[in-house]
């Protein structure tokens, strides 16, 4: 145990260092999300005048909860880039071999995309407050909106890193890339589920962030709902993703 | 010229990635945001009942940003790889050189506006102008290609890397989503948005396309589309070619 603490420490050391000192790496990072806050929160602000769109804390809350999500998801993505570029350039091949115990290399990704998260989190919740954002949840709820993104962030890099140890490729962006994107926005992602109809609203029923989603909104009005289901289907997904990491990185052991 | 032009349409069309995705992408948000905007189609002044013909006119500007990023991403691979070096060693003229290298980037914008109105004429959208107006959109299609590739051009001949044209994607990016995109912009509530959008020439293409597709024939909407993507065009190619001497040096 201690020599795989060991190997994720010096992962993630390394991969924070890298980004945290790299510009190119750190404000796309900061700036996406915030990005997306503007455009959806101030673009489509008239939303709330929908008929049928009942959240209390207005459309700036409820976007921001999305945004939160996705750059926890994002998050976890841009870090499995990290491991991609890795493997392309030949440093992983080298961890793989000097480091005793390899789970600790997939935990030291998994602990550097949640640190990494966490500042991008802090600074996007610092707008959010800059420009009115009204919170209705108390000392619980609102920590826990927190707590389930950090899991979506968890599950989010598993995912990634599963996939950057098979292709072992730059080019396996996309592939990491595009369901975290179509999970994401085929939840509910500009009104509430009820006002959705058609195809989309028969795809957010059994998409599980569908209710990490609806749960997170409920967190943030103070008004939990869904949150068994929510925190079951975030946790789902992370153990899920955790085996899909673990046989990636049997497969990039075999492959040498 | 006609041979550069050849190699820039087969080049391409030998990337998958440079053709499938400026295809497949738009056409995925297109479906994402109709499916879960609809409900904005019930406010109070909204043009259409159909969001999927209001939102029909994204994909033509995703597709430009495909176009500038293939254009410019080829060309500075051009530079990179010392190809360009070789052309300054023929007699070949820089306008030609540039003409050419926007070949594929134009055709790929003619085909990717066929099938964005395949999948709208599919999803039950009949465009307002008519079959003339169809003709009009491949048009404004083509130039929009042509100007954006152009500033790709631009970007590539200035830095000479691949890796720089590409991280212009984002900035374009916001240009497109800080913009009546998603929304008119006379039902934007938000003050300092509506006035960005006002501002962002972006609005006005996207206007342009939507009028012939929800409107029929707006000349106030054609006028302001068409002479935005010719300003864009005509700045973008002087700017490009100034740029070609110092790659073309002989």
């Amino acid at each position: 145990m201690r020599r795989t603490l060991s190997v994720a420490e010096g992962v993630a050391w390394r991969t924070l260092h890298n980004v945290f000192t790299n510009p190119s790496l750190l404000i796309p990072q900061l700036l996406f999300p915030l990005f997306f806050f503007t455009a959806f929160a101030g673009g489509l602000s008239r939303i709330r005048d929908v008929p049928g769109f009942h959240y209390p804390l207005g459309y700036t809350a409820f976007q921001f909860v999305f945004v939160m999500l996705q750059s926890a998801a994002f998050g976890g993505v841009f870090t499995g880039f990290g491991i991609a570029r890795d493997f392309e350039f030949g440093f992983a091949r080298r961890l793989l071999l000097a480091s005793p115990h390899r789970t600790g290399i997939v935990l030291g990704f998994a602990i550097a995309a949640m640190c990494r998260w966490l500042v991008t989190a802090a600074f996007l919740t610092a707008v959010a407050f800059a420009v009115g954002m009204k919170v209705g949840g108390d000392g619980v709820d609102v920590p826990a909106l927190y707590v389930l993104a950090l899991i979506v962030n968890a599950a989010a890099i598993l995912w990634a890193t599963g996939v950057a140890m098979r292709l072992r490729t730059m080019q396996a962006g996309p592939v990491m890339q595009m369901p975290v994107f179509l999970v994401l926005f085929f939840a509910p992602v500009y009104v509430p589920l009820g006002l959705l109809r058609g195809w989309i609203h028969a795809v957010a029923v059994v998409n599980p962030l569908t209710r990490v989603l609806e749960a997170g909104r409920s967190f943030l009005a103070g008004t939990p709902t869904e949150v068994g289901a929510a925190f079951g289907a975030a946790i789902g997904l992370a153990l899920l993703f955790s085996l899909w990491a673990q046989r990636g990185l049997r497969k990039a052991e075999a492959a040498g | 010229m006609l041979l550069l032009a050849r190699r820039s349409v087969v080049r391409t069309w030998r990337q998958p990635a440079a053709t499938v995705f400026p295809l497949l992408f738009p056409i995925l948000l297109l479906a994402v945001n109709s499916g879960g905007l609809r409900a904005e189609t019930h406010l109070p002044g909204f043009p259409t009942h159909s969001f999927v013909a209001f939102a029909l006119a994204v994909p033509f500007i995703q597709g430009a940003l495909f176009a500038t990023m293939n254009a410019g991403t080829d060309l500075a691979r051009d530079v990179e790889t010392g190809f360009l070096n070789r052309l300054s060693l023929t007699p070949l003229r820089g306008a030609a050189l540039l003409a050419g290298q926007l070949g594929g980037v134009i055709a790929l914008g003619v085909i990717q506006a066929c099938f964005y109105l395949a999948v709208g004429f599919a999803a039950g959208v009949r465009p307002k102008a008519g079959a003339a107006g169809v003709v009009l959109l491949l048009v404004f299609a083509a130039l929009i290609a042509l100007s954006f590739g152009a500033l790709g051009a631009w970007a590539a001949l200035r830095t000479g890397s691949a890796e720089a044209v590409q991280s212009l994607f984002p900035v374009f990016f916001v240009f497109l989503f800080i913009s009546s995109m998603n929304i008119p912009r006379n039902l934007i509530a938000t003050t300092w948005f509506r006035d960005a959008a006002t501002a962002n020439p972006v609005s006005y293409l996207l206007e342009c396309v939507r009028s012939l597709i929800i409107t029929g024939w707006d000349g106030e909407a054609l006028g302001l589309g068409f002479g935005i993507v010719v300003v864009i065009g005509v700045t973008a190619l002087t700017l490009a070619a100034r740029s070609l001497p110092k790659r073309l040096a002989r």
